[in-house]
């Protein structure tokens, strides 16, 4: 028995000229189940709710509320919040796949050796930089809206005094460490969960890893709250016009 | 030495230092919302989600040393 942990997701197959790695499988195998039932639930909602009617509204309610107090009002709320609660949801999805029980002892036989057939979607550094660059992008382009083209420019090249020209540079600096900090931390955190996973299982196979998992289960579901919530912030904040002392404080906070 | 043990060296040094930091923010955090918890019991529930919530932003700098450590590693 070895540890095979490795940086790079694995092949499952060849489409063409396009390597199939397993996370990219899973998390279209993830979309389509959440669109389809999503759809489902579109086309059968009724007025009087049953059940899991009543658990989605309780959550979409819940969840748009939350959205207000951070955004700050209700009709921003309600453009942003498509965005994030999808995020939400396709994450908390996607680092709960891995808790299926039993998934971790198959594998797959391929041209380049044995592969887990299984692999959390969050641990592929591609999947998370991709979500990473909408909530990057959908931030600029909010900025861009709210302050004009110009107003945006002039937040990084600022020639009025020296100090302010340094000051705009840090902010662009800053600008490009978001998508550092954000993508890092998830994936970061969702790697290091599978690789003291399989190192805990690797040393002692039983009971030992079993507050490991349940750590990495409190893991994938604040992670996720985390990344949608810095969306959230990061989007709020470039919505603002001038009110430099609250922006400040958050920023700290990020 | 060789490249490899050089390498081991240096993953565990990386995590090793990187998490000092990320320890001592996590533990004030979790000693603040502790003693607020105190002072005002009816909002342990907002402050707990809080404090996993700044606990996982804190954690980050950890993260990163650890990225960087599994890189030395595994590639």
């Amino acid at each position: 028995m070895k540890l095979d942990i490795s940086l790079a997701p694995n092949i499952l197959f060849n489409l063409g000229s396009l390597p199939v790695t397993n996370t990219l499988f899973w998390s279209f195998i993830l979309s389509v189940a959440l669109i389809v039932v999503t759809l489902y639930m579109r086309y059968s909602l009724k007025r009087i709710p049953g059940r899991w009617q009543s658990i989605l509204e309780i959550l979409v309610e819940e969840g748009l509320n939350f959205v207000e107090s951070i955004i700050g009002s209700r009709k921003k709320a309600k453009k942003v919040f498509p965005l994030v609660f999808t995020m939400f949801i396709f994450i908390v999805f996607a680092n709960l796949l891995t808790f299926i029980p039993g998934q971790s002892a198959l594998s797959i036989h391929t041209q380049s050796g044995d592969v887990a057939p299984f692999r959390a979607i969050m641990s592929d550094y591609g999947m998370v930089f991709v979500l990473t660059m909408i909530s990057i992008i959908t931030a600029q382009v909010v900025a861009i809206i709210t302050h004009g083209p110009f107003g945006y420019l002039s937040k990084f090249i600022n020639l009025k005094s020296p100090l302010a020209f340094v000051l705009g540079l840090m902010d662009l600096i800053g600008e490009v460490a978001k998508i550092l900090s954000l993508s890092f931390r998830l994936f970061g955190n969702i790697f290091a969960g599978e690789v003291l996973g399989s190192v805990m299982l690797f040393l002692a196979p039983f009971f030992i890893p079993l507050p490991f998992a349940l750590l990495g289960l409190i893991t994938a579901i604040i992670q996720a709250f985390v990344f949608s919530l810095l969306t959230l912030i990061f989007i709020s904040m470039a919505s603002e016009m001038e009110k430099k002392e609250e922006q400040s404080q958050r920023e700290c906070m990020v | 030495m060789e490249l490899e043990v050089l390498k081991t060296i240096a993953a565990g040094f990386a995590i090793g230092v990187g998490a000092v930091g990320s320890a001592i923010g996590e533990g004030m955090i979790a000693a603040k919302a502790m003693e607020a918890i105190g002072r005002n019991p009816e909002a342990s529930d907002k402050i707990t989600t809080l404090m996993f919530v700044s606990m996982a932003i804190t954690e980050s700098t950890a993260i990163y040393a650890l990225v960087v450590s599994l890189i030395i590693l595994f590639s």
